[in-house]
């Protein structure tokens, strides 16, 4: 059943009878192809691509929970593609063309979004740090534009630009970058990987590995066994502890980052605004909310929530910077697991054990790449060799000495 | 959170910088036959558990020890802490 205009006005006029569940709930069969452990944004469009961009068959999706119940319902919703690093900008690129045309490939309304991203400097070397940015980018065709404090003045009249200690001077803009409906990107990728045939299973939790000779063999469930010849693990936050079962220790700390949305408000913020030198960004909802966050806490969490010192620190931020904010009223706030790595970049890789791929080490930057992510670990799944947006995403990059490091924090992953 | 400092009493965790898995009070051997790979272990792996987690964290805005602090990483409860100078006094270090 495909969404269509004339349908949403046929569905109007007949009481809106003929919608049915967007996808079914089937039974584990014994044995799948293919079994990626994980049910979120990463883990459907890795499902979604290994069935439509490389045909493959038999494919399971294991969810412990229920269906986006991890950091896909938890982001902050913004997409952009404004990195810095060889390694990693072309596959930022990659997944903002994806965006692009996301909603006509799954034939789903996730909503996207493309309103613009502003990242705030505040002095000459910062600037100029930006002004290389944006030259990175107009290298991979992600285009950017280096505002003056005047122009940035037309658009975000608002802001503090004479804070005393951040005084504005500009901004990077990326005019192609914006938001997307953070749970309609995952009802849209489970929608579209069923209708290919994919088993998405919730409430499936996986509790270990079955592993002879160095060859994964299939996985144990909560739903009993079921056989696979390849398992791809795409779990954000429980990694370590998912990939704990296969006997692996990885480069990845769980830490906890807290989000907020204010109460309705008029439109008001044009698209994302980020004051990264006081760990605060900003966007609104289509309803109305004040969508905003900060810093991670900083400590190792598996707790999906948060603290009350970084919610101050994301307070002040917010105050400091758009003073204006402190006359709207705080919603709701809330937290997710991240996999921060150890030098801030993803690892999408084959494991030492055959047959086992690991998708992990998101940091807090896993929803924008929700695309591009499915796209080249379904490659990686399906030829066993990176994908070419992707070949610097190794495993074992650190002992080798080859880290994607955007920020130059060394082996400190809260520093990322 | 509340840290419970050993000479100080409890002490805000605000008042502390954090720096990850105490195993890091554990350096490799540099003269070993295998270095390289131990501190590629020690530097980049992480045990990452669910649960009780043994950590380091400096008290920057106090008496700047460094703490052993014991915490349940899924409740955020602090079951206890200790100066890291007697973790390793304990293990036989100088």
């Amino acid at each position: 059943m495909t969404f269509s205009g004339f349908r949403v006005i046929k569905e109007a006029l007949t009481g809106h009878r003929g919608w049915g569940p967007l996808w079914r709930t089937p039974d584990p069969q014994p044995e799948y192809d293919i079994i990626i452990i994980g049910g979120g944004g990463h883990g459907l469009a890795t499902a979604y691509n290994l069935a439509r961009t490389y045909g493959k068959q038999r494919i399971a999706v294991l969810e412990k929970g229920w269906l986006g119940s991890g950091n896909i319902g938890r982001n902050t919703t913004i997409i952009r593609s404004n990195y810095l690093l060889p390694g990693n900008q072309p596959f930022y690129e990659l997944s903002m063309k994806l965006w692009e045309n996301q909603e006509q490939d799954l034939n789903f309304n996730s909503m996207v979004s493309q309103r613009t991203i502003l990242n705030l400097f505040h002095s000459d070397g910062q600037r100029d740090a930006y002004r290389r940015r944006g030259n990175t980018m107009h290298l991979t065709g992600a285009g950017g534009t280096l505002l003056g404090a005047d122009e940035l003045r037309q658009i975000a009249p608002y802001l503090n630009f004479d804070n005393a200690r951040f005084p504005i001077k500009g901004a990077l803009r990326q005019e192609r970058a914006g938001t997307a409906r953070h749970d309609g990107v995952a009802w849209g990728y489970a929608r579209a990987a069923d209708r290919l045939g994919v088993d998405i299973i919730q409430n499936c939790e996986v509790t270990g590995f079955e592993i002879e000779q160095g060859r994964v063999t299939g996985v144990e469930t909560s739903r009993g066994c079921i056989g696979a010849a390849k398992v791809g693990v795409a779990v954000a936050g429980s990694t370590s502890r998912v990939m704990q079962m296969a006997g692996l220790r990885l480069p990845i700390e769980s830490h906890v980052l807290q989000a907020f949305v204010s109460e309705g408000l008029k439109p008001t913020v044009p698209g994302v605004i980020t004051f990264g030198a006081g760990h605060f960004y900003v966007s609104q909802s289509d309803k109305g909310g004040l969508v905003f966050g900060g810093d991670i806490d900083g400590y190792n969490s598996y707790a999906q929530r948060g603290n009350l010192p970084v919610v101050e620190d994301v307070i002040e931020g917010g105050m400091a910077i758009m003073p204006m904010i402190g006359r709207a009223r705080l919603l709701r706030s809330w937290g997710g697991i991240m996999d921060m790595s150890m030098d801030g970049s993803p690892i999408i890789d084959r494991t030492p054990i055959e047959g086992l791929y690991l998708n992990a080490g998101w940091c807090y930057g896993g929803f924008k790449a929700t695309p591009a992510s499915g796209r080249v670990f379904a490659h990686l799944l399906a030829t066993d060799t990176p994908h070419e947006t992707a070949t610097a995403f190794r495993l074992d990059r650190f002992a080798r000495g080859y880290v994607i490091d955007e920020k130059g924090a060394g082996a400190q992953p809260n520093l990322h | 959170m509340l840290i419970p400092h050993p000479l100080l009493g409890p002490r805000d965790a605000q008042e502390f910088t954090y720096l990850g898995d105490a195993s890091l009070l554990s350096r490799p051997d540099p003269d070993a036959p295998d270095a390289v790979d131990a501190f590629c272990d020690y530097v980049f792996l992480r045990d990452n558990p669910a649960g009780v987690h043994k950590e380091l964290w400096y008290h920057e805005q106090g008496d700047r020890s460094w703490l052993v602090v014991i915490r349940n990483t899924v409740t955020h409860e602090v079951l206890g802490a200790e100066l890291a100078t007697d973790v390793m006094r304990a293990k036989g270090a100088t």
